[in-house]
């Protein structure tokens, strides 16, 4: 039936073939107008689409804030949903342009699979969640319980480090998707579900009687986590990487997306008019209009104010901020200087 | 003897009696229950061990299935609604009709998927049914571009100037017609590739400009649902139909290269599984291409699936081309065809009439095998049953969904399956 | 070229000077043009995707080895025919997969065969209910995607079966089956399994290293089975030479089993029950909902279409073939088992052999409930973690080609024996 596609899109491509490789990521970007961005395939207050099938989240914000400091639209994203297994190599294609998928910042993973990290939007680390009816207090109680795990994630490695370090055995119950996993945990096919304790408690948020499960003080992993683009263009890994600085630095010097209109205009820190793009030429350096950081920030707030609607306290999801606080509130959240 | 006989014979009865009914034993119910049912001690076993299995589906299912909840906005109210009792929540599905029809297509549009399903319809019913008139196999010829700019949308130039560059390799093919039939067809292959290539672009661009008309444009991460497993079966089989006819004809080729080609092919591709290639289309398909060459996922995946469903179509059609009696083949010489004067006039026409019920059978094969995008993130129906399911509405409704999804799979391809039985049956003419 | 032809003898015919043109019009030469130019296409295809596949590779800064087989995997895999754990190697865990999908679609193929020749038979009872019964099985599977079922049978294990926990306790609400042998929970059914008192230990074969008792229960086992046709083949040649066959059951029955018997005593077998003990049973032997699932879901739906082929088999042996042996005083069963089915089997055979390689092929479903196949630890995991998509899913496609190829290879050497030799 589509016989057009097929030879449409060859022909296209095989046209466009010469001009494309020779395009940087931002150019690609601002011709298609819009940005591409690899997101998970649903985990509440991270990304997942609302009824209207509008993208909604924590990962989600930070797509929306670069596409709005590039192209001047947070709408402009093609959201394309990825699975653990799939989402390196829809970066590594050219199929997204970047990928904001709760990904954990490991070595290999920038060294040899070939991707630069962007920064850390969410400190996480692995954790275990329990029926509190099992009585288990802690991991190291664990012995012989069966673990569903969701696969093709570095929590398989982790749990395989932390079991065997310890001594303990396990049985592993590999499942593919979050809602999987939660049905499974639910039906008690398996005693303890694992996986970063920021998705726990996202998921366990949706449970009908989240006070029955608990979720064990262990911490087994470092999990950082943050936006991902493909190693080699300099030029987009720094779009994207101030643009989630700029978010965390205007929480850090009280731009919000309520007086960010003010503030833009000018004022007495010499520092907000070098990000907001009053004084200076940042923008520029980069090849972004001055105003850049003010369309970021505007889009969903600064990171406060993403953290706060999406996942934070107030929301079902009710995560602390935690490590992720700024600096100066004890947390591990530090922008570098706009200078 | 006769007459000894006759001679003894005192009494000869010059009416019949009445015919008499039937012993109780072989007549009306009983008889059809003891012949059909139980006729013996191991019939009677199986026959109790049926009614026994029919009546624990009826008592297991039917209460849950009678309770049916159609009108809920998440389980929980269902449940609440149930109150207690044991029932299905069937409001899931009308809920979430339109996302598990369409996925994500723009509402607003939805006439468009369904006016292109009815004139697939109209435009395979002449090939599935020899009654129709033959004028509307021209429509059938048309249909995947209509079909392409309906679901797809975009400038209406761009299927122009494909079907174009199919109308250029026609004029070549009749251009050249009289000097070989190679050099035309040849020629006629050179004539589209140079259309598509060089001029297809050019124009699409200046008509776009001059005269840009053509419905909106849908994206292909909008498709989902059922929609998503019909293109991409139908697609699939229709664009795999040449593709493997020239396939099955290689394979049956006397050039050894050409046929060696093929028979790799064709065994490469039924010896793994669908699935390896379907990771091979979403994982690997960008590292065979010139670099910066991206194009979505529903296309690449149809590229795969029409591979795939290539080689079977070969095998089918080869089966067709073997099952022509060889004088049919030696007719064709003695008129003095040549071998494609032969395989279009002759050859084809009849082989791939005996093909049909093959070529539907891999359809339907092919179109329950579209359940397998789902691992590679395309939402098809069992895609959206797990977003549906990840929803905190539904979290935790199960049956209802894949119940309904093997419930619509069951009406497409057993409808199928019965058509192909019918025309198998037409097509039979051995009596045995 | 013209001075040759003058050279001839005025008696041969001329030969016809070669013009190039004859490459075109020449039914000679034709074929070799064709062939050159297909030949030139299809290599020029070949040397584009390479080159762009290299391009792409180098602008990925990636290159192409498979030393990441003899590197350490990291993970786990829950079923383990073999050996391992997360420090072996990514090659060692693949071949792991290979056997895991080996025993499924050795288990698929076992039921898929039975339930198929069951209802196919049953199809054509002349008992009313069980034939419709039979038709309503064949179709519901026939006509649902296989993936569907898998899915729902996954979702009835997990669903409908109760917890460990269940088992628990003074007052459980769930009991063990069979004396207290088999649980049914819905992490999976635990069976009991056969140890041996008195171990020989194990022999070490380099990859795989399989308990000698085992091993020797095996030899045992299929020396049995030689021994028996011996002894079958001698009755046959006394029903031949006296027109009585000999009861043979007792003399087989004591071959195949007694020696294994014997065995299964001097080694001191005993079965070792599932037992509760922390959060799961233990001992004994663990199939896996994720197996469970996979085995009913490819079993029953690949029956369906057994069935039907084994009834299209049946179907096809002519009536005269049964008219014939009735009238020869045959019983219906003999007439089943020595007229009709063999004949029958030459039809059924080759359809046969394609359902058994699409359950091969489609073991690779396993992901859908976690089935730690070939394709979920090499094509899966390994790949994800180490990024060597074009390695491994190469590697991953040659290994089932080669399966298909040998599979269907095996069998094609069977049906060439039940073939009809025809003069």
């Amino acid at each position: 039936m589509k016989t057009s596609v097929f030879y449409g899109t060859l022909a296209a491509s095989a046209l466009l073939a010469g001009a494309a490789s020779a395009q940087s990521t931002l150019e690609t970007v601002q011709s298609n107008g819009e940005l591409s961005c690899g997101v998970s395939t649903g985990l509440a207050g991270f990304s997942a689409p609302d009824a209207n099938g509008v993208w909604q989240g924590f990962d989600v914000a930070v797509c929306r804030a670069v596409a709005a400091a590039v192209l001047g639209d947070p709408m402009a994203v093609n959201f394309v949903s990825t699975t653990g297994q799939t989402r390196f190599s829809a970066l590594a294609s050219g199929e997204i342009d970047m990928l904001a998928r709760n990904t954990t910042w490991t070595f290999s993973r920038d060294v040899d699979l070939g991707f630069t990290f962007a920064g850390v939007n969410y400190y996480d680390g692995q954790g275990f969640m329990v029926n509190r009816e099992l009585g288990v207090s802690s991991a190291m109680e664990l012995s012989g319980a069966t673990v569903c795990i969701q696969t093709g994630t570095t929590t398989e490695l982790n749990l395989a480090d932390f079991f065997r370090v310890n001594g303990m055995d396990y049985e592993p119950v590999p499942i593919e998707t979050n809602a999987e996993a939660q049905q499974q945990y639910l039906a008690g096919a398996c005693d303890v579900y694992t996986k970063d304790s920021s998705g726990l408690a996202a998921t366990r948020a949706s449970f009908p009687e989240p006070g029955n499960h608990a979720i064990l003080p262990e911490i087994i992993s470092k999990e950082p986590l943050g936006p991902a683009v493909r190693q080699g263009d300099d030029q987009w890994a720094d779009i994207v990487r101030w643009t989630l600085n700029a978010l965390i630095a205007a929480e850090e010097l009280g731009v919000t997306s309520a007086n960010i209109e003010e503030l833009a205009a000018g004022t007495d820190n010499p520092e907000i008019n070098r990000m907001l793009g009053s004084a200076g030429e940042l923008g520029a350096m980069f090849g972004l209009e001055s105003d850049w950081a003010v369309r970021a920030i505007s889009a969903g707030g600064n990171y406060g104010e993403i953290f706060a609607s999406t996942i934070g306290e107030q929301t079902p999801i009710g995560l602390a901020r935690g490590l992720n606080a700024q600096w100066t509130q004890g947390g591990l959240l530090y922008a570098p200087p706009f200078r | 003897m006769s007459d000894t006989h006759s001679n003894t014979v005192s009494y000869v009865r010059d009416s019949m009696l009445p015919q008499q009914e039937p012993p109780l034993k072989d007549r009306g119910a009983v008889k059809w229950l003891r012949e059909n049912l139980f006729s013996g001690w191991l019939n009677t076993v199986l026959t109790l061990l049926s009614i026994l299995t029919v009546w624990f589906i009826i008592i297991e299912i039917g209460p849950w299935l009678m309770n049916t909840v159609w009108n809920a906005g998440s389980l929980r109210e269902c449940r609440e609604i149930l109150d207690g009792t044991s029932g299905a929540c069937f409001a899931v599905i009308k809920d979430r009709w339109h996302q598990l029809m369409f996925g994500f297509y723009p509402p607003e549009y939805y006439w468009r998927p369904v006016l292109a399903f009815v004139l697939m319809l109209v435009a395979v019913a002449p090939i599935l049914f020899a009654e129709l008139p033959r004028k509307m196999l021209y429509f059938s010829a048309l249909f995947p571009f209509v079909g392409y700019h309906l679901l797809w949308g975009g400038s209406i130039w761009l299927p122009v100037a494909v079907l174009l560059g199919f109308v250029a390799g026609y004029i070549a093919f009749r251009l050249l017609d009289r000097m070989s039939s190679l050099i035309s067809t040849l020629g006629a292959v050179a004539a589209t590739l140079a259309w598509w290539f060089l001029l297809a672009g050019p124009f699409n661009a200046a008509m776009t400009s001059v005269l840009p008309i053509g419905l909106e444009f849908v994206r292909s991460d909008a498709f989902g649902g059922f929609l998503v497993s019909v293109v991409i079966g139908v697609s699939g089989i229709a664009l795999s139909l040449p593709l493997g006819i020239l396939l099955a004809l290689g394979r049956r080729s006397e050039m050894i290269f050409v046929k060696s080609v093929c028979v790799v092919f064709i065994e490469f591709i039924r010896g793994v599984p669908l699935i390896t290639l379907l990771f091979t289309a979403s994982l690997l398909l960008n590292y065979f291409l010139p670099p910066g060459t991206s194009f979505d996922l529903i296309l690449r995946v149809i590229i795969m699936v029409t591979l795939f469903a290539t080689a079977y179509m070969a095998e089918v059609i080869r089966g067709g081309l073997a099952a022509l009696p060889k004088g049919q083949y030696e007719a064709a010489d003695a008129l003095g065809l040549d071998y494609w004067k032969a395989q279009r006039l002759i050859i084809m026409p009849q082989a791939l009439k005996i093909s049909i019920p093959g070529i539907v059978n891999t359809f339907i094969g092919l179109f329950k095998d579209t359940t397998l995008v789902v691992f590679i993130g395309l939402l098809d129906p069992i895609g959206l049953s797990n977003a549906i399911r990840a929803d905190t509405n539904w979290n935790g409704i199960y049956w209802e969904l894949f119940i309904f999804i093997g419930a619509l799979f069951f009406i497409f391809c057993f409808s199928m399956s019965r058509y192909s039985q019918y025309l198998e049956r037409k097509l039979k003419t051995d009596h045995r | 070229m013209s001075s040759t032809s003058d050279a001839r003898t005025p008696t041969a015919a001329p030969k016809a000077a070669f013009r190039l043109s004859m490459l075109l019009y020449d039914q000679r030469y034709r074929s070799i043009t064709i062939q050159i130019i297909f030949l030139f296409a299809l290599m020029l295809g070949i040397a584009w995707l390479v080159d762009n596949t290299i391009n792409n590779l180098r602008a990925l800064g990636k290159d192409f080895s498979f030393s990441f087989l003899t590197a350490p995997a990291g993970y786990d895999i829950n079923q383990r025919p073999i050996e391992y754990d997360s420090q072996m190697t990514h090659g060692r865990a693949a071949l792991v997969g290979l056997l895991n999908t080996a025993i499924l679609a050795v288990m698929a193929c076992a039921l898929a065969t039975i339930l198929g020749v069951i209802a196919g038979v049953l199809r054509l009872s002349n008992n009313w209910i069980v034939a419709r019964l039979m038709t309503v099985y064949v179709e519901l599977f026939r006509n649902i995607p296989t993936l569907v079922w898998i899915i729902i049978f996954g979702a009835i294990m997990t669903e409908s079966m109760p917890a460990p926990s269940a088992f628990r306790g003074d007052d459980p609400s769930a009991s063990m089956f069979l004396n207290e042998s088999v649980a049914v929970t819905n992490r999976g059914v635990y069976i009991p399994s056969i140890q041996f008192a008195n171990s020989l230990g194990t022999v070490n074969l380099g990859v795989v290293s399989p308990s000698i008792n085992w091993l020797l229960v095996f030899a045992v086992l299929i020396a049995g089975i030689y021994a028996n046709k011996a002894i079958l083949k001698n009755a046959t040649a006394v029903q031949n030479a006296t027109g009585i066959r000999p009861k043979t059951w007792w003399k087989s029955l004591a071959v195949l089993l007694g020696p294994v018997l014997v065995l299964f005593i001097v080694f001191g077998a005993f079965l070792e029950y599932p037992e509760l003990r922390g959060f799961n049973f233990a001992d004994g032997t663990h199939l896996r909902n994720s197996l469970i699932a996979m085995w009913l879901g490819l079993g029953i739906y690949t029956g369906a279409f057994v069935a039907e082929i084994v009834r299209s088999g049946i179907l096809a042996i002519s009536r005269g073939q049964s008219e014939a042996a009735f009238a020869l005083g045959m019983q219906p069963g003999k007439t089943m088992r020595l007229v009709i089915l063999p004949q029958a089997l030459r039809v059924i055979v080759p359809p046969l052999i394609s359902q058994y390689l699409n359950i091969t092929k489609n073991t690779s479903l396993g992901l859908a409930v976690g089935y730690m196949d070939l394709r979920s630890t090499l094509g899966g995991i390994t790949i994800n973690q180490t990024g060597r998509e074009l390695e491994g899913m190469l590697l991953m496609m040659l290994i089932y080609l080669a399966v298909s190829l040998s599979i269907s290879g095996a069998m094609n050497i069977y049906n060439n024996r039940i073939m009809l030799k025809e003069r």
